[in-house]
């Protein structure tokens, strides 16, 4: 296992693009955060904005970036034949694919926690002379505080979980446009189907299964009771997602000729 | 001897073997061919199809819960109305006039309807609030009219027909400030006056309602819609809530010109439903001394209908079929890069922009298609399940109902093009995919699904981004003169239909011209 680790460890390090793609994901969440903080005001105070939520706005853009990221992990190597080199040297298919997850889900921790620390510092900065800050009985966003640190810590995770689930459906569709297409699918789709789907509760189930909107109730610092699912069983959902995903690319993997 | 002639081979291309139309058969070949990316298209047009289909299956359970609508009254126009007021009225033969003077407007708000309390009312007038004159085609729900009326906020306005809005005087009525309102009815032609002081009349506007019979209602009314306001939820990505409400205006000094039939005043509630909801402890009704009218009511007489279901609802497969699609569209490129095939391609045709051209050609058409079939099959199934439910569907002219499909099947069209560009820049699946989604989906979902940023960020996000382009799929405009919450996810949009569509068109052509000069630049 220490060698797969290392072997995988080798091959994403010295891929260019894994860099500039892991440096994209970063950038792209500090910005859309700090865009949204920007744009959120309320001037008379009690509005129904959670301060965690929109500093942590980037999220939906750069769990886009980490699923290419996840999804090349894998594809990459189809696309190029590298996989057949791969499991030549490696014959234990299971082996690689939890070493490929093992070295992906490390990088994702490390990238997310400094785009999720960058993000909520923007928030910090800004929405409190927006209307939303402590002064306006708001948290504070700062780690000290108990459901902001979920907020941030899930978060983090989130983007673990969305790379570890992308990785299990690029081994399943090998190709990468198909398991890009079909994992940003899986994130968008389900809350948009729930805005049209025209019954509250109907809605309520759809976002309790899908894997974005059950997977970022963990983002929620105020209002818990209204959330269709309470944060940590939202992140759940997500990990059984993700768990199923690397289950049949692992059997997948293990059944077929590469 | 003479050495055998060797005759060299001939490839039986004709000439011109470079010709367009060769292109586009080579390309269509090429994509009719691979499996995957026909069951991308077939899969977008299935999905469509069946949530079209589910759209109109689910309205079954639709009516435990809340009310159904089976009936939506239409305008003169064909469009969806409200027509719900209290009206006291009279019959006018041919040619008259009337004037009255406006002297108070106030109103009640039910408040606070929680299930355990009982409800409780407020003071409260709304913007909309309407009180003054009308002459109308009939007493039917939908008839024409033309009104002069004072307003809780928007001053004098004429209004006719629904849609039609004029403003007059500026400023709220009141015991001190009161309103003099007229209206005349010469034949065919309406026109309306008002004035602060009774002697100096100022025009508002003149309206012509074509095939006005001999004898008409005219008379007073008031009514006021109910108070609408936007709940950004996520659990429900946007949820309007109405509050019950009405208005009391007072009349007097209602003056009669022409020919008016010999009875006495008559008050009808011309009902809308649900639509004219009372507070509690209030009822519609008026009383008439010493020449003096008071009259409440509730409802509105406006364009736009509670309850339909807008033809643009039963399209919520169309996101699901964009990302398929797109998925096909990149790899029509990428694919040829990771095979080494546009090598073979660009041997073959070396003129590199015309096999760009060719490509995004024949996807469009296959894409286009595929949305078409998808759209125009979503909405006849979902529009005939809904009406076997006893559901309502918003009226829309052919011509809207035809924009809505074949735009939807365009925009697919244009998100697949989209693709190809991107993925012919980025020479990369995964890549062209995840730009294109997160361009025309991710937006639309941060600003009007699934509700995140502030509605003005929203408004811009689908004023810039390709999602702008789903503004092609509003069904209904939305009205200045009309206090509903006309929100992303309820299918008003800020771009008008067709400059929405021209903004992820303009994308499309953008990435398709840096595509075409990278095609050419960079080695294959």
């Amino acid at each position: 296992m220490r060698h797969a680790l290392h072997a995988e460890w080798t091959k994403l390090r010295t891929l260019a693009s894994t860099f500039w793609l892991l440096l994209a994901a970063a950038a792209l969440t500090v910005t859309v955060s700090a865009a949204a903080a920007a744009a959120t005001r309320c001037p008379s105070g009690g509005c129904a904005d959670d301060p965690a939520k929109i500093s942590l706005t980037g999220i939906y853009l750069g769990q886009a970036v980490v699923t290419v990221i996840a999804v090349m992990a894998v594809s990459g190597e189809y696309g190029t034949g590298m996989i057949r080199l791969t499991l030549t040297a490696m014959p234990r298919r299971v082996t690689v694919l939890a070493a490929k997850a093992a070295v992906l889900t490390g990088l994702v921790l490390v990238t997310g926690t400094i785009a999720v620390l960058a993000s909520l510092l923007a928030g910090r900065l800004t929405l409190p002379g927006h209307g939303i800050g402590p002064s306006h009985g708001y948290p504070a966003l700062s780690p000290g505080d108990g459901p902001v640190l979920r907020a941030a810590f899930g978060s983090v995770l989130y983007l673990a979980l969305i790379a570890l689930l992308s990785l299990g459906a690029a081994t399943v569709l090998r190709e990468a446009a198909a398991a890009t297409g079909v994992v940003l699918g899986l994130l968008y789709l389900f809350p948009i189907i729930a805005a049209v789907a025209g019954r509250p509760d109907l809605a309520r189930h759809i976002q309790q299964i899908g894997p974005m909107t059950a997977g970022l109730a963990i983002q929620a610092t105020t209002s818990l009771n209204n959330m269709p699912i309470s944060p940590w069983a939202g992140l759940g959902v997500l990990a059984a997602w993700a768990a199923g995903a690397l289950l049949l690319g692992g059997l997948l993997l293990r059944g077929r000729d590469a | 001897m003479t050495a055998p002639v060797v005759t060299p081979s001939r490839s039986g291309t004709p000439a011109g073997h470079d010709s367009f139309a060769h292109l586009l058969h080579a390309e269509w070949t090429k994509f009719r061919t691979v499996r995957g990316w026909v069951i991308a298209v077939v899969l977008a047009m299935l999905v469509t199809i069946l949530l079209g289909v589910y759209g109109g299956v689910r309205s079954q359970n639709g009516c435990v819960n809340g009310p159904c609508h089976p009936f939506i009254a239409t305008g003169p126009g064909g469009e969806a109305v409200t027509d719900a007021f209290y009206f006291v009225h009279r019959p006018l033969i041919a040619d008259g006039s009337i004037a009255v003077r406006v002297t108070s407007l106030t109103g009640m708000i039910e408040t606070a309807q929680t299930p355990q309390g009982p409800a409780q009312t407020e003071p409260g007038l709304q913007p909309w609030s309407k009180a003054g004159l009308i002459i109308t085609a009939g007493p039917g729900q939908g008839s024409a009219y033309a009104a002069v009326m004072v307003t809780g906020s928007h001053g004098t306005r004429m209004q006719w027909n629904y849609t039609g809005d004029t403003p007059g005087l500026a400023g709220a009525v009141s015991a001190a400030s009161p309103r003099w309102l007229r209206l005349t009815r010469a034949g065919d032609v309406i026109t309306s006056y008002d004035s602060a002081d009774g002697t100096r009349w100022t025009k508002i506007g003149t309206v012509s309602l074509p095939g006005l019979a001999t004898t008409v209602q005219a008379g007073l009314f008031v009514t006021s819609p109910q108070y609408t306001q936007q709940v950004n939820q996520q659990i429900s990505g946007g949820t309007q809530s109405g509050d019950p409400t009405d208005a009391t205006a007072a009349f007097d000094r209602v003056t009669l010109q022409g020919r008016w039939a010999a009875s006495t005043w008559t008050g009808t509630a011309v009902s809308g439903g649900s639509n004219s909801q009372y507070p509690t402890g209030s009822e519609a009704g008026y009383r008439q001394a010493d020449g003096t009218f008071t009259i409440t009511g509730s409802g509105d007489i406006a364009p736009g209908a509670a309850g339909g279901t807008p033809v643009n609802q039963e399209l919520a497969g169309v996101f699901i079929g964009l990302i398929s699609v797109v998925v096909a569209g990149a790899l029509f490129i990428t694919a040829e890069y990771r095979r080494g095939m546009i090598r073979l391609t660009l041997t073959a045709s070396p003129r590199r922009g015309r096999v760009l051209a060719a490509k995004a050609l024949v996807l469009g058409g296959i894409t286009f298609a595929a949305g078409l079939i998808g759209a125009a099959g979503a909405v006849w199934a979902g529009n005939r399940l809904l009406a076997g439910n006893g559901y309502a569907i918003d009226p829309a002219t052919t011509l809207t109902q035809v924009r809505v499909i074949a735009g939807t099947a365009a925009l697919t069209a244009v998100a697949a093009v989209f693709a190809l560009g991107v993925g012919a820049i980025l020479r990369h699946g995964a890549g062209a995919v995840t730009v294109v989604v997160t361009a025309i989906i991710l937006p639309y979902l941060l600003a009007a699904a699934f509700p995140v940023l502030p509605a003005g960020a929203a408004d811009w996000l689908l004023r810039l981004t390709p999602a702008a382009g789903f503004a092609i799929q509003q069904a209904i405009p939305a009205y200045p003169q009309v206090a509903a919450s006309y929100t992303p996810v309820q299918g008003y949009f800020p771009l008008a239909p067709w400059a929405g569509f021209a903004v992820p068109c303009g994308y499309a052509a953008l990435v398709l011209a840096l595509a075409a000069v990278l095609l050419r630049r960079r080695d294959a």
